[in-house]
């Protein structure tokens, strides 16, 4: 297919599913007035006088940041998503499934719990916690997968990112149950959700969304040269050593800021950049942009699900990524199997 | 172009390879050999850069290759590596244009018309061109090790390793694929540096050999002087034997299993029990393969048969291909035309004679059917042109004991000695020129030996062997012709 067609897709799909998350909920708000409050509060246009003013506080201070989030959050974990699997030939590798997650939620939930702030950056202390453990979660993942399997299957990797999971989740547990008092709100937020964040949270993850997809896109060639085995790349001229370090911390960072901003959701690394792979091809350098654009739309029609299928309960978002990301999961599972069972 | 001096490297602490010294010039076919565990694999991650030189240098177009940078050496060195499974569906061109990475600098690199043509015209060498838009993972591991060649060529490197490419292949890709590399060599002056498990492959393709043994050089010469017996017995512990490629002028290596089975343990004597004689045919079957060196119509030269068939056809017989014809007829009579010798003759085989003459530890089986009507001395006579006539003394010789490769062909010169022998004292001359005969213009010959127990190095005239086929052959041929004169004389 067109390039220019795929993109145009991507960002179709992304965009309606803006509207429509931004319009469905207890009260609908007619596209058209969307579009105009956007125009008029975020671009300052005159245009959109004729609006209801309850519709411009609903969709300019809860619904629009709450989508925005999403997007963010969505379009961050699918492409590291993307990015992990290159690195690691492993098409089940996902910020979830490696532990880098609970890396990033442990890094969070202890400076909640200690209630550490460092001057000058203030808010963006919890995010950078988070990045850091995620990145340290994931060199000792990678370290303890490697000392077992030279060769680092794709099941050893896994593997080794649950057991660092559950590891590091006893620790979160530990810490919820000293915290005693606020306890629903944070297993609320470990389970994974954007309800209820603000622009705050959007102004927090921009940034490192911003840094960690640009650190990523200018390796898209590394990354396909990566895919076919690190020695292989380095055959090619790909300076491995620094490269892969480059992507690790690019993927901690946007991973660590997603989690430090919505909690654990998981699976959106895994099943965007599989559906993106299906369709369009694995090459990373339309594979990761691709991805981000889906991943944005996915998340935001995911949360959209969560807060409307049981209304006015809100279901966490993680709890559906994960609905549709397990059974994903199992059948490329199943299929790599086949395929190195079969005939080589 | 590539030089490697004192090269000491491998993993961790551990130097697996050991002072190694050689260098490569373009255009050159160069072969790593060793048994497993000897360090080849570890040589050429030296050389690609991918581990760390503990001691000496690698230079690559005069400069030491830890000057280059990655891109720069992925520039002047491609690998083909062995063939693993691929985890994403890129397609043919799109794994292919992988290879261009070296060639792009900058963050905003972009695909020019070099690199199309150059990914178009190696694709298209490799014959890949066809499946460019098809997702790797649907080929064979052949049509991969192709596309990943693609892919290393792409580089337009001046030195390209391979680690065991043929690995995995079948013998017309594995064919293909050296042709390929051998090709490229010659023609754009790429030094090939491969590792080959196969030793006859190695001598096929290879200008150079260098055999490793412990990470140090055991050797380092063309491949008839490195592939002797030997040596590649000592470095690789096992038995081989050497042989010439019977079509060109390369060693081949043979290897040798060992003799436990009870078949070859059991020991055969060829003798008057293996021999049937009908009307048409005399038949020696052997229960087991014979080394044979013979002259027959089919199954000539050296090979190693179980059926040997003399067969009488009418002095008439005449066949513009007989070869065909008798391969034909052996079928029809059930002979295996692979495990069998097949020879002519125009006489009575009732006139055959054959007796089993013992030596000392060892015996000769002799079997002879002669007709002496168109004797001729080949010292006195002209070439003739016109069709065969099988008159004919064909021999066979069979010797219950093991017979080395010069013995094979001095007992032929033994044999033919004593048949002119026998010509003289029966006095058979040549009609034209009236000279004593020294055979017929279609005499043919066979030594077959069992290739069991004691061991006959030598067969000239003066040897155990040597004398014991001489009178052995002289008493048979004799009693052969004596018959043949009588039942001339009785006018048959």
């Amino acid at each position: 297919m067109n390039n220019a067609i795929k993109y145009s897709v991507a960002v179709a799909l992304l965009i309606s599913a803006t509207l429509i998350a931004i319009s469905i909920g207890t009260v609908s708000v007619p596209i058209i007035d969307i579009v105009k409050i956007i125009g008029r509060e975020g671009l300052h246009l005159p245009i959109g006088y004729d609006v209801e003013e309850k519709y411009i506080s609903i969709v300019y201070d809860i619904r629009l940041p709450r989508v925005l989030l999403a997007g963010f959050v969505g379009a961050s974990l699918a492409i590291s998503g993307a990015a992990f699997q290159g690195l690691l030939r492993n098409p089940l590798a996902e910020p979830y499934l490696l532990g880098v997650s609970s890396g990033a939620s442990l890094g969070a939930v202890a400076t909640i719990f200690f209630g550490l702030s460092l001057p000058v950056i203030g808010n963006y202390t919890l995010p950078l916690f988070s990045i850091c453990c995620a990145f340290l979660t994931m060199v000792f993942v990678l370290y303890f997968a490697k000392k077992i399997d030279q060769a680092m299957r794709v099941e050893t990797i896994i593997l080794t990112g649950i057991i660092f999971s559950s590891f590091l989740a006893s620790f979160i547990s530990l810490i919820i149950a000293l915290t005693g008092d606020e306890l629903q709100q944070i297993i609320g937020w470990l389970l994974g959700s954007v309800s209820m964040r603000g622009w705050r949270y959007v102004a927090i993850i921009l940034p490192f969304f911003i840094i960690g997809s640009l650190l990523l896109m200018v390796n898209t060639k590394e990354l396909n040269a990566m895919s076919l085995g690190e020695e292989r790349a380095q055959h090619l001229g790909v300076d491995v050593a620094r490269k892969r370090l480059l992507i690790l911390i690019a993927g901690s960072t946007l991973t660590g800021a997603a989690v430090a901003v919505s909690g654990m959701i998981g699976f959106v690394g895994l099943v965007i950049p599989h559906l993106v792979r299906k369709l369009w091809g694995p090459d990373h350098v339309h594979l990761l942009p691709l991805s981000m654009l889906i991943g944005a739309a996915f998340l935001i029609l995911t949360d959209l699900v969560s807060r409307t299928v049981i209304s006015p309960q809100v279901l966490p978002v993680g709890v559906i990524t994960a609905l549709i990301g397990a059974p994903v999961f199992a059948v490329i599972l199943l299929r790599q199997k086949r395929e190195s069972r079969g005939e080589g | 172009m590539l030089v490697v001096e004192n090269v000491s490297g491998g993993y961790n602490e551990k130097e697996v390879v050991k002072d190694i010294n050689f260098s490569v010039e373009a255009g050159e076919f160069f072969g790593i050999l060793g048994p497993n565990g000897s360090g080849k694999t570890t040589l050429i991650k030296l050389i690609s850069g991918i581990l760390d030189l503990k001691k000496g240098h690698i230079e690559i177009d005069g400069r030491s290759i830890a000057t280059y940078s990655k891109k720069e050496l992925a520039k002047k060195v491609a690998v083909l590596p062995q063939l693993s499974p691929q985890v994403f569906p890129y397609t043919v061109k799109e794994m292919v244009s992988l290879g261009r990475y070296a060639h792009h600098q900058g963050l905003f690199r972009t695909w020019t018309k070099e690199d199309e043509e150059i990914v178009q015209k190696v694709m298209k060498q490799t014959n890949i061109i066809e499946f460019q838009n098809n997702s790797v993972m649907e080929h064979s591991g052949g049509e991969q090790q192709r596309i990943f060649l693609a892919q290393a060529l792409v580089q337009q490197p001046k030195i390209l390793l391979l680690d065991e490419p043929t690995n995995h292949l079948d013998l017309a890709y594995q064919k293909e694929l050296l042709d390929l590399l051998r090709k490229n060599a010659k023609e754009e002056g790429l030094a090939v540096v491969a590792i080959l498990h196969d030793l006859n492959l190695a001598s096929l393709y290879c200008d150079r050999l260098l055999l490793l043994e412990n990470g140090r050089i055991r050797m380092l010469e063309h491949p008839d002087t490195v592939l002797t017996e030997e040596l590649i017995n000592r470095v690789y512990a096992t038995e081989v034997v050497k042989q010439p490629h019977s079509k060109i002028a390369k060693p081949q290596l043979h290897l040798m299993p060992s003799k436990k089975s009870e078949l070859t343990e059991k020991r055969l004597t060829i003798d008057e029990t293996c021999l049937s004689v009908y009307q048409e045919q005399i038949v020696v079957e052997s229960t087991i393969p014979l080394k044979t060196v013979s002259s027959a119509v089919t199954g000539a030269g050296t090979g190693w048969y179980r059926y040997f068939v003399n067969r009488r056809v009418d002095e008439t017989y005449h066949c513009l291909d007989h070869r065909k014809e008798m391969q034909d007829y052996l079928e029809a009579h059930g002979f295996p035309t692979n495990q069998t010798v097949g020879m002519m003759t125009a006489v009575e085989l009732a006139d055959v004679s054959y007796g089993l003459h013992p030596g000392d530890g060892f015996s000769v089986f002799v079997v002879v059917t002669a007709g002496v009507g168109n004797a001729v001395d080949g010292t006195r006579s002209e070439v003739y042109y016109g069709p065969v006539v099988s008159g004919t003394i064909n021999t066979w010789i069979f010797v219950n004991g093991h017979v080395s490769e010069e013995a094979f062909i001095q007992s032929i010169i033994t044999a033919t000695e004593a048949k002119a022998q026998v010509l003289r004292d029966l006095d058979i001359k040549d009609r034209e020129t009236g000279t004593i005969a020294t055979g017929t213009p279609t005499d043919s010959m066979l030594v077959a030996a069992t290739q069991q127990g004691k061991k006959l190095d030598y067969a000239g005239t003066k040897t155990e062997l040597g004398t014991l086929i001489a009178k052995a052959v002289y008493h048979e041929m004799k009693r052969a012709i004596l018959n043949y004169l009588k039942r001339k004389d009785r006018g048959d």
